[in-house]
């Protein structure tokens, strides 16, 4: 039967020994134990989501490059289409004004020649009047026969003259 | 003479292996003489395998480590008494030379019907006996060992905050973590932390004595667990914080149970007896379990004597198998060591979440 009635000394010496080391234990073990077991998984959960969160964040990032780019892309496009344009509209406007210049400068280039022509012309004619007076004079002294038949004759010269002039300004 | 840290590391290994047979070894011729001495007076004394059983997993006023030609060895221990009218006294239990002589007014009477010595006034008068036995030694040296652990483990989670666990702390670690995730969160519920400290301290403080159980000889050999007093406070403590714990739910469904009035009488006293039937199913568990384990043990052991007893030979090579059978009793102690502390720490667990339940 004593094996199964519990002794005085046995019961007295336990109580004190697992008390003791209930409450010693109790506060300078398992508190700080448990405290950074506790703190270690919290910090571990942390990083964990800061993790996921940076993950998020990464990916929102990469999009948001993505969109930039792709918008940077389009910029480039419309800037290169409108310098493209604008290049056009240079040049045409270029060759606008030059034709536009050219045709003033041939203009001027005819009146001028037209001008310096009349002027030839009546230079040429008053010359040639001269001549023919010239040649009048000598052909009075010469042959003076017929007044009728110079006066045809000197017509006839002048007539060619005109023709001349004109077939070389054509 | 350069060697890599791998071989050095093997040659310590086979070092140490070498020094444990060697141990061993001598173990045995130390023991021998002692067989030779106790066949030599067997015709006077057989060999008796329920004493020798019995008187080891009882208490004892001294520590035997081993028997040299029919000589015990053995540690004494502290005598502490208290008289009412002789006052404190405090002897080793040397004094006593094994029960043979009195000292100061006490003496060591040996009952056959307990298989142990017990401590006694010479004149018969009572006393208060606070004793340090065998069983209290160990306690109390155990305690001590435990708290080392632990202050050391704490120690290493101050010195190494937030870091990944290292060494001893390492292998202490996963065994924290399961009382407190595998016993006390779904037990308890809500409010384990306020029982995880009791918890852990129960949990380990069985282990380890039962661990130093399966030792045989000295820092263990003591059959703590499984005596009943120590079941015994183990269970009180669950009794009493599981009743300081209980909350109006707890009590309300004790004592105004949701049955008709008729059913009261009945079901109140079951209840109450409930309360202390919990513990002492507790108390019983862990005791009879690590003493049946104590006793088989030494069971297998008793053989080779038994049959030694009859021609040596035969005792030889029972021996053999009496060994094999010894070593898987003991891996099987180490797991049963494991399941007790764990069988007692959860059940604590479920009644401390039974008290603190909140109506649902």
């Amino acid at each position: 039967m004593d094996l199964v009635t519990p002794e005085f000394s046995l019961v007295i010496w336990m109580t004190i020994s697992f008390g003791a080391l209930v409450f010693i234990l109790g506060k300078f073990a398992w508190k700080p134990i448990l405290k950074s077991l506790k703190d270690r998984e919290e910090s571990i959960e942390s990083a964990l989501k800061s993790a996921e969160e940076a993950k998020l964040q990464m990916a929102q990032m990469k999009s948001d490059n993505e969109a930039l780019l792709q918008e940077a892309r389009k910029e480039r496009e419309i800037i290169l289409k409108e310098a493209k344009q604008m290049k056009e509209q240079i040049i045409a406007e270029a060759k606008k004004s030059a034709e536009t210049e050219g045709a003033k400068l041939i203009e001027r280039a005819n009146q001028e020649i037209a001008k310096s022509k009349n002027v030839a012309i009546e230079e040429l004619k008053s010359q040639i009047a001269g001549f023919s007076i010239e040649l009048a004079e000598k052909l009075i002294n010469k042959e003076l026969a017929s007044n009728e038949e110079q006066k045809r004759l000197i017509e006839n010269h002048i007539k060619d003259l005109e023709i001349k002039q004109t077939a070389t300004q054509n | 003479m350069s060697k890599t840290p791998i071989n050095k590391g093997l040659t310590e290994i086979s070092v140490l292996k070498y020094s444990f047979s060697l141990i061993f070894f001598l173990l045995f011729f130390l023991i021998s003489p002692s067989l030779k001495a106790e066949s030599e007076p067997a015709h006077k004394e057989k060999f008796q395998p329920g004493k020798m059983i019995m008187s080891h997993v009882k208490d004892a006023y001294d520590w035997h480590i081993m028997d040299i030609n029919g000589k015990a060895i053995s540690i004494p221990l502290p005598v502490i008494v208290y008289h009412p009218e002789r006052g404190f006294d405090m002897f080793l239990s040397s004094k006593f030379h094994h029960g043979h002589e009195p000292y100061k007014g006490y003496h060591l009477v040996y009952k056959e019907n307990q298989f142990r010595y017990v401590l006694e006034s010479v004149d018969g008068s009572s006393f208060y006996n606070f004793s340090l036995t065998k069983n209290n030694t160990s306690i109390v040296m155990v305690s001590i060992i435990i708290m080392l652990i632990f202050f050391s483990v704490a120690k290493a989670y101050k010195r190494r905050e937030g870091m990944a666990p290292k060494g001893f702390q390492s292998l202490i670690e996963p065994i924290i973590l399961f009382v407190r995730d595998e016993i006390a969160k779904p037990s308890v519920g809500k409010k384990y932390e306020t029982f995880l400290p009791f918890l852990l301290t129960i949990f380990f403080f069985i282990w380890i004595n039962n661990l130093f159980g399966i030792i045989p000889f000295f820092p263990g050999g003591a059959n703590v667990t499984g005596n009943i007093s120590i079941t015994f406070v183990l269970a009180l403590f669950t009794l009493v914080i599981t009743i300081f714990s209980g909350n109006k739910v707890y009590w309300k469904h004790i004592l105004l149970p949701d049955v008709p009035i008729w059913m009261y009488p009945i079901l109140i006293p079951i209840e109450i007896m409930g309360i202390f039937l919990k513990p002492f199913v507790l108390m019983l568990r862990l005791f009879a379990n690590i003493l049946a384990e104590h006793i088989i043990a030494l069971g297998f052991f008793s053989l080779i004597f038994i049959f030694g007893e009859t021609s040596k030979a035969v005792g030889m090579s029972v021996g053999v198998f009496s060994v094999l059978f010894t070593v898987f009793m003991g891996l099987l102690s180490i797991l049963v060591t494991f399941i007790q502390a764990y069988v007692f720490t959860l059940l604590s667990a479920l009644y401390f979440g039974m008290a603190t339940e909140e109506h649902h």
